[in-house]
């Protein structure tokens, strides 16, 4: 029998437990950067495989949507600063060892290459400039210029330098492919190191969290194209990645409460919040059965060919990650040392 | 040099004089406080040990909360002494998340604020106002690395322990038990 009683007048996280540092923001903004990292793999692996044709909706749609997801996820970061006004500091120095601050770096390059490789789409995916007479127009018609028809692509640049810009980028496009690849790894990874860097949270101190999420990640990512996709042959092969990313991520998931039970006596009390604990019921029935075991036998089945609907595992699948991340964080700063 | 604290838990009554002077010193707004009163009891009625502690930030030697801190604005001052420099602090929270005492807490006005051994207090050679009030002198404060001084004779001198050794960050508040 242990009892504690703590006289203070402070509000502070581990004093009272409703009281968390991190909110809702940080959460979202390790999910959405999931997601991105998996739409910007997609996209890459496509064109460095060469199935660039057969695949418009992950070469291009995707990072559209990982685009959205990331600046989203910036605003949640920036948001949850309790002092918003001096975020800028961010980016006046590099410390390789704060998470925080590589986790920032990271996401702005990202988003910068993400952008570029938005920029060598642009002609294919709106290759008829029609907006209607607004203010929308008349910015973007600042830079382009309409043409008579040639073909279908009736616009192009104002600026030689932005069709240069273009024309080199294309050309190089697999090293741009190569480059967003690892990149989108990194940040992949990222978002578990954000958690894991940190040794006083018994729960998030688990080097298998960066590769875990990263898989959780790829797995929304390939979720999302998914339900995005217009044809079978996308849908169908997404699904298939979806399956076996699936797998893997429970083969992590497993291993890591076998690591927290074999750990210490922190580590063995971390996982019993999730045995019979607080977490159990919100984690079991969120992660696991729906956002895990449910979409994977969906899958199968329509492997299978059992006509699925792919919005359902697709939704539950992202649903999955998103709970998997807010338990996480939540959970994380529950439990801590004891002394 | 470098600033530690000795406290007896044997002669401390846990009367928060402590927490109030440390509020008063350093105009902690309402509600918030950079150190606290811990109770323990252990074991089974009748065979109970009662232990109580005065807690703050515990100056560690390895300290997390300024290796993840992304603009710098954690430090380590002279002495060993932790610091925030709130001009320079966004409110991320990493360092809140590094610390497993949690030592630090979110300032209203948007910074992260925490113990900081009285060092305005220090430089003039007083002691910091918590080990200044203590109406039962359980707590000293002094240089470890000058073995003539009060501070390093009482831990030589004691048994002692440090909370959550297996944290890893080497803390530098010692507890007398
Ligand atoms: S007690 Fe916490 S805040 Fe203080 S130095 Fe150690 S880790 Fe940092
Ligand atoms: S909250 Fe402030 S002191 Fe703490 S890590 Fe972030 S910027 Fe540094």
């Amino acid at each position: 029998m242990r009892e504690e009683l703590i006289t203070s007048g402070r509000m502070n996280p581990g004093i009272d437990p409703v009281l968390h540092g991190w909110h809702w923001p940080i959460p979202f903004y390790l999910f959405v950067g999931g997601l991105a990292a998996g739409l910007l793999f997609f996209a890459a692996y496509k064109v460095l495989f060469g199935k660039e044709k057969d695949f418009p909706t992950a070469v291009m749609i995707g990072p559209f949507v990982a685009l959205a997801a990331i600046v989203m996820g910036l605003m949640a970061l920036i948001y949850d600063l309790h002092h918003p006004l001096y975020a800028w500091q961010l980016f006046t120095t590099i410390r390789i060892e704060s998470p925080m601050s590589w986790g920032a770096w990271t996401l702005m390059i990202v988003s910068i290459v993400n952008a570029v490789w938005i920029f060598t789409y642009l002609k294919k995916i709106f290759p008829d400039f029609n907006l209607k007479q607004n203010f929308l127009r008349k910015v973007i018609s600042n830079f382009i210029e309409e043409k008579q028809s040639e073909g279908k692509l009736n616009w192009d640049w104002k600026y030689k330098f932005l069709r240069d810009f273009e024309s080199f980028l294309i050309k190089n496009r697999k090293a741009l492919a190569w480059l967003m690849m690892i990149l989108s790894i990194i940040l992949g990874v990222y978002t578990g190191i954000l958690l894991s860097a940190f040794n006083a949270r018994p729960l998030w101190n688990t080097a298998l969290l960066g590769p875990l999420f990263l898989t959780s990640g790829f797995s929304t990512g390939a979720a999302m194209l998914m339900i995005l996709s217009k044809t079978h042959l996308e849908k169908i092969a997404f699904s298939k990645i979806d399956v076996l990313l699936i797998i893997i991520e429970l083969f992590f998931i497993t291993h890591m409460f076998m690591g927290y039970l074999a750990g210490s006596e922190v580590k063995a009390e971390a996982a019993h919040y999730f045995m019979g604990g607080e977490f159990t019921v919100t984690f079991w029935v969120n992660v696991i059965i729906l956002g895990l075991v449910v979409p994977l036998a969906l899958e199968t089945m329509e492997l299978l060919n059992v006509k699925i609907p792919v919005i359902i595992p697709g939704l539950l699948i992202l649903w999955g990650g998103m709970m998997f991340r807010f338990i996480m964080v939540d959970a994380g700063q529950v439990i801590r040392y004891l002394y | 040099m470098r600033y530690g604290m000795a406290i007896d838990t044997r002669k401390c009554v846990g009367c928060s004089d402590c927490v109030v002077a440390c509020q008063t010193e350093n105009s902690i707004p309402h509600g918030y406080t950079r150190d606290w009163i811990s109770e323990t009891v252990e074991g089974m009625y009748p065979n109970l040990a009662l232990e109580i502690r005065s807690e703050r930030c515990n100056h560690c030697d390895d300290t997390p909360c300024v290796r993840t801190c992304p603009t710098g604005s954690s430090h380590i001052i002279e002495g060993g002494i932790v610091k925030v420099t709130h001009e320079e602090c966004i409110g991320c929270g990493a360092c809140i998340e590094s610390c497993p005492y949690d030592a630090r807490y979110f300032h209203p006005e948007g910074y992260v604020d925490k113990c900081t051994f009285c060092d305005h207090r220090v430089k003039n050679g007083q002691d910091p106002a918590c080990v200044s009030v203590c109406p039962t002198h359980c707590m000293y404060f002094g240089d470890l690395d000058d073995p003539n001084s009060e501070i390093s004779k009482v831990v030589a001198k004691n048994k002692v322990k440090v909370l959550a050794p297996e944290a890893g960050t080497k803390p530098q508040i010692f507890y007398l038990v």
